[in-house]
């Protein structure tokens, strides 16, 4: 039960344990999650046999070209061992005349005022863009044949000494784009401020974006930045993700306020107790919460939030007492795995169910108590209860949860739950044959009924369903099923050979 | 496979070359930095780096010690600290953390940070306010891709998805242009170009004027065409249960990086292994592809034959007999291990499966494609929350639930919120915020009240602050509307014909004959009709952002021929094994082939754990 979320937890601590010594830990076998191939792993010898026989081709290629190209690398200086780069920087050189490849599309922002024409339809035909022409500016300190394509590779130092240029707006933001120094400085009016946002936002790089806006977050005062970010979601949306990951909690807060979003403003202040491992601060900080401007709905939730740790506390202090006290039956017999704090309100209900289940209604531990506190639904507590008395073995227990009386004062079983997952419950808690048999034998669908009780051997119910169809047939063939001698062979010899029943088959 | 192959279908271009590449520029970079130097990796780069390079590789290049980044005080002794990481500002911070108490102690070492695949200026913001510029370097290794099978290749960015499409940061678009462009550049060029979805046409755009930026050299194109899709064009597909081998045993066991750990459960030992699921495996290679129900058939057959191949050496000669250990006997063997660890895995999963009532699930997963039994499917889901039986299935079945049926109604969403969070942790309100922002778990919305008030705000201001309004208005206005699209698309056959699984008609296999991926079925016809024409109340109910356009090297005959067969769908937030699947089935039938580029393999859990918020 609820086990999903201990699970990464756990791969950590694993890993954690194993990080003792660095040397072994990456080389042994024993940890093999965090190693790099093991040579002496088939599999990868197979691959790498395979993909050796596939470079063959391509390392012969290459060994023709190398001899006559001079060696370059990234930043222009020759070096050895990249045979790569060479080959590709010697077929850069064989440039295609062409037209601008592919056309533009509409991205859907806002457009600005200054580059209307680059949505224009006459855009499509355009030959050299301005972003080439501006290029060829930049090329000239660049050699073309080191031009690689492998993208973002860097470009000789020659070229910083033009970031002191005076760059447009939206030159500044197609710099920025290839990863060019450039200074926003200079960028002082508020106008041009925002012009370097825009632009920033329909190059559609959230980089830049998010660069763009640590500078007006530097410059600009939070009234005016705040002001303009909210008629501009996507930047806003940048600044938000950029203030949550630097954890900027007080600016982000300022943000949402002065924007208007209250419930966010309480949403990120709640998610603030998840940081709070002391239980009676959290329970502090979480009363705290309860004045925030949430929905109403998420307010009720918070309420029973804060509610269920304030119970969990005492019961905690209680129950751990108990235990170590050694007079309570219950704790001895089935010792406790885990503190009971923090666990969610069916868990607890669960957990009340198992070690509290008589208590009267007015003790915080009673299971009617949280019944009523939580609102809980009648199926969910049938659910709860009937598990964790199950686990019990407390089989009439579970007996009573089913049974209610009708106007005639007979008793009979009532389940707000499918008789069939009744089952299913109790089995899983290892029911034996007897309680089990009470409840397949409620399963209204007789298929369903007939299939279960194969399942779990209830010969009685299998041969009663099989007597009650008629079927002969079915009946004769389960008679192979049940062991020999048994009574229940004899009971279905019995029904075989008697003559009052009329068999459909 | 028991489906008819068509012959004709192209080879695939050779993407070791990618692997190559990564690993040559990796290795110029510690070569930047002279001397002994200990390693730290990032978490999450260490199976990709795995693919591409070893430990004698970094060890030839004065590597010393490696380290896992762990966000704690290091205990290293180097005078040299080399750092390999994604550019994410914990991390930076860590090392800031690092070099600065290192100045404290008066310990003076050289610090030097690759960013992979690039960096971010947010990242260099902060080295600049803890003061360490100066002290460290950066560079960035544009390691962008990696080719995890024959058809398969990975930006392994699974923080993609949550960046772009919930937190609404674009940081990794020009990182999937730049993708586009290397493919582009070493496999292109390309000559067609289709696409559906905000980030897609964005990525495009990146991607365009990267080309522009740079050269074109000329070359035979081994791509001809590329179709890129967001993953909130289709939430559907990766929610639905996996049962497709491959699938499943992701859905399972979880593949990482094309490698899968399977426990003592199946080795039958009491050791794990770590075994490689690809093409090269050549008994995965013919199950990976198939519904379950037909794997343990192909398996006892596969076992039959290997059993025969082996009793061959019965009454055979001492030459026979030697010709046979030295030829036969270790390939025999080999795919003995790979037939005992697919069944094990088979035997497993069965064991697993049926354990949680597996048919009952999809019965009703079906149910809620279907539209059919919708208040079964409540109350199974219901009963599966009070039972606390997974967090993460009990969301998934809620998202679907309100996927299909545009929403919940107001009354179940706060009833089924109120039971999650009894269940499951009040903790959770924060995912519910999550789910509900990104359209994935909503209440119905009263009639068309937004599309009034869009209109209204839309007369009252001018154009350009509408658009900004719309946009602002997108998250909440996107409707699923995944009835009509599924009636219009045919991606629910009708349940009363027989589905022969061992002999798929249709891409539905994947689902055991009960849907159509959408998102497969968008890429089908789009090819087919070369565009969207004809498409058009399909995209609206998509919410539009389609696009195809034609190079000008479209017109060059160059490309004809094979390339135009091949094709590569770039899914941007990730795609599923069993998406994949599809394609490949879609592949065999038509004479494609499909390359799938993907930010990361996604499956349901995954997609859910994303948009979780219950941890710190």
């Amino acid at each position: 039960m609820y086990l999903e979320q201990r699970f990464q937890e756990e791969e950590q601590k694993k890993m954690m344990k194993n990080r003792a010594d660095e040397d072994d830990y990456w080389n042994s076998s024993k940890f093999k999650a965090f190693t790099f191939d093991d040579e002496d792993d088939e599999f990868s010898r197979l691959k790498e046999s395979k993909r050796a026989v596939n470079n063959i081709r391509r390392l012969v290629e290459e060994d023709d070209d190398e001899d006559d190209v001079e060696k370059v690398s990234w930043s222009g200086e020759p070096v050895g061992s990249i045979s790569w780069s060479v080959r590709e920087t010697a077929a850069s050189n064989q440039k295609t005349d062409r037209e601008p490849a592919f056309p533009k599309i509409n991205t859907d922002t806002p457009t600005i005022s200054k580059s209307n024409s680059g949505y224009s339809l006459s855009s499509l035909f355009k030959g050299k863009t301005k972003g080439g022409n501006f290029q060829n500016l930049t090329d000239s300190f660049n050699d073309s044949s080191l031009r690689l394509y492998a993208p973002e590779l860097r470009k000789p130092k020659s070229e910083y000494k033009d970031y002191v240029s005076d760059w447009s707006p939206e030159e500044t933001v197609q710099r920025m784009q290839q990863g060019k120094v450039v200074s926003l400085e200079k960028f002082r009016s508020l106008q041009d401020k925002l012009l370097l946002l825009d632009y920033a936002v329909s190059a559609h790089d959230g980089n830049v974006i998010t660069a763009v806006l640590i500078f007006l977050k530097r410059t600009l005062s939070k009234g005016i930045l705040f002001q303009e970010l909210e008629s501009r979601q996507t930047a806003l949306r940048h600044f938000i993700q950029y203030l949550t990951e630097t954890k900027d909690q007080r600016l982000l807060l300022e943000l949402y306020r002065a924007l208007g979003r209250t419930e966010d403003m309480a949403l990120l202040q709640y998610k603030e107790h998840l940081s709070i491992s002391d239980e009676n601060k959290k329970r502090d900080f979480l009363k705290s919460c309860l004045s925030l401007p949430f929905s109403t709905e998420d307010s009720a939730h918070v309420q029973d939030h804060y509610t269920l740790l304030e119970r969990q506390i005492i019961i905690e202090a209680t129950d751990r007492q108990a235990e170590q006290g050694g007079k309570v039956e219950i704790f001895q017999k089935f010792p406790r795995k885990a503190s009971i704090l923090n666990m969610p309100m069916v868990t607890t209900l669960y957990y009340c169910c198992f070690y509290h289940y008589n208590e009267p209604e007015g003790t915080y531990s009673s299971p009617l108590n949280i019944r009523q506190t939580f609102k809980v639904s009648e199926k969910q507590y049938f659910v709860t209860a009937l598990s964790a008395r199950a686990k019990l073995k407390a089989w009439s227990d579970v007996d009573a949860l089913f049974t209610s009386r009708n106007w005639l004062g007979f008793t009979r079983k009532k389940s707000p739950l499918s008789f069939h997952r009744v089952v299913d419950i109790l089995q899983k808690n290892s029911a034996p044959t007897l309680v089990l048999q009470d409840y397949v034998a409620l399963v209204d669908d007789a298929d369903l009924k007939i299939s279960l009780a194969q399942k779990h051997k209830c010969h009685d119910i299998v041969i009663n369903t099989y007597r009650d169809l008629k079927d002969r047939q079915q009946l004769l063939a389960y008679r192979g099923k049940v062991e020999r001698g048994s009574a229940e062979e004899r009971k279905i010899d019995e029904l075989l050979n008697n003559q009052q029943i009329r068999w459909k088959n | 496979m028991a489906h008819s192959i068509r012959r004709d279908s192209p080879e695939l271009p050779d993407f070791s070359l990618l692997k190559r590449l990564a690993r040559d520029q990796l290795i110029y970079l510690l070569e930047q930095l002279p001397g002994k130097k200990d390693l730290f990796i990032e978490a999450d780069l260490m199976s990709p780096l795995d693919r591409i390079a070893n430990v004698s590789t970094l060890k030839q290049h004065e590597v010393d010690k490696l380290y896992k980044v762990e966000y704690k005080p290091i205990i290293s002794t180097a005078d040299q600290l080399c750092f390999l990481i994604r550019p994410r500002i914990k991390t930076v911070k860590w090392i800031c953390d690092v070099a600065n108490a290192d100045k404290a102690a008066g310990k003076l070492r050289r610090y030097k940070i690759i960013f992979t695949p690039q960096k971010f200026y947010a990242c260099e913001a902060v080295l600049e306010e803890q003061g360490i510029i100066g002290d460290v370097t950066t560079d960035e290794w544009s390691f962008y891709l990696l080719p995890l099978d024959d058809d398969i290749i990975s930006l392994e960015l699974p923080e993609f998805f949550r960046d772009n499409f919930l937190a609404g940061d674009q940081r990794w678009v020009r990182t999937a242009g730049s993708a586009l462009h290397l493919l582009h550049s070493l496999y292109g060029p390309f000559s067609k170009i289709y696409g559906i979805g905000r980030c897609s046409k964005m990525a495009y755009e990146s991607w365009r004027e990267q080309v522009e930026e740079g050269e074109q050299r000329a070359r035979q194109a081994e791509i001809g065409k590329v179709f890129l899709i967001d993953r909130d064009v289709d939430f559907v597909t990766p929610l639905c249960s996996q049962v497709v081998y491959e699938g499943l045993v992701d859905d399972i066991f979880r593949i990482k990086c094309g490698c899968v750990e399977f426990g003592p459960d199946v080795t039958s030992s009491d050791k794990s292994i770590k075994v490689m699921l690809n093409s090269q495996d050549r008994v995965f290679n013919e199950i990976r592809n198939e519904h379950f129900s037909n794997v343990f058939g192909f398996l006892s057959q596969k076992a039959r034959n290997l059993q025969t191949a082996y009793d061959k050496r019965r009454g055979m000669d001492i030459k026979q007999m030697k010709t046979f250990v030295s030829e036969e006997l270790k390939g025999l063997k080999q795919e003995h291990r790979l037939l005992s660890l697919h069944i094990g895995a088979s035997e497993s999963i069965m064991k697993k499966k049926t354990k949680q009532d597996f048919q009952e699930l999809l019965k009703t997963e079906h149910s809620l494609l279907e539209g059919f039994e919708i208040r079964e499917c409540i109350s199974f889901i219901e009963e599966h929350i009070n039972r606390q039986v997974s967090m993460i299935e009990s969301l998934r079945l809620l998202c679907l639930l309100s996927i299909t049926e545009n929403g919940l109604l107001p009354k179940d969403y706060r009833s089924f919120k109120a039971q999650y969070l009894q269940s499951y942790g009040v903790d959770h309100l924060l995912t519910f915020a999550n789910l509900r922002q990104l359209g994935l778990l909503v209440e119905q919305q009263p009639g068309e009240t937004l599309t009034v008030m869009e209109s209204k705000v839309g007369k009252l201001v001018n154009d350009k602050t509408a658009g900004k309004l719309t946009d602002a208005f997108s998250s909440l206005a996107k409707k699923s509307n995944f009835r009509a699209l599924s009636r219009r698309l045919n991606l629910v056959p009708k349940s009363d014909e027989e589905y022969d699984l061992r002999v798929p008609r249709d891409m539905a296999y994947i689902f055991s004959g009960a849907y159509v991926p959408l998102s497969c079925k968008l890429i089908e016809q789009v090819l087919e009709r070369d565009g969207w024409t004809g498409l058009e109340e399909v995209t609206r109910l998509l919410n539009g952002h389609e696009f195809a356009v034609t190079g000008s090297n479209g017109v060059d005959l160059r490309g004809k021929g094979d390339a135009q067969r091949i094709i590569l769908v770039m899914f941007l937030g990730g795609c599923t094994f069993s998406e994949i699947s599809a394609l490949r089935f879609l592949g065999r039938e038509k004479g494609y082939k499909f390359i799938v580029v993907t930010t990361a393999i996604t499956s349901s859990s995954r997609l859910i754990e994303a948009l979780l918020d219950n941890q710190v």
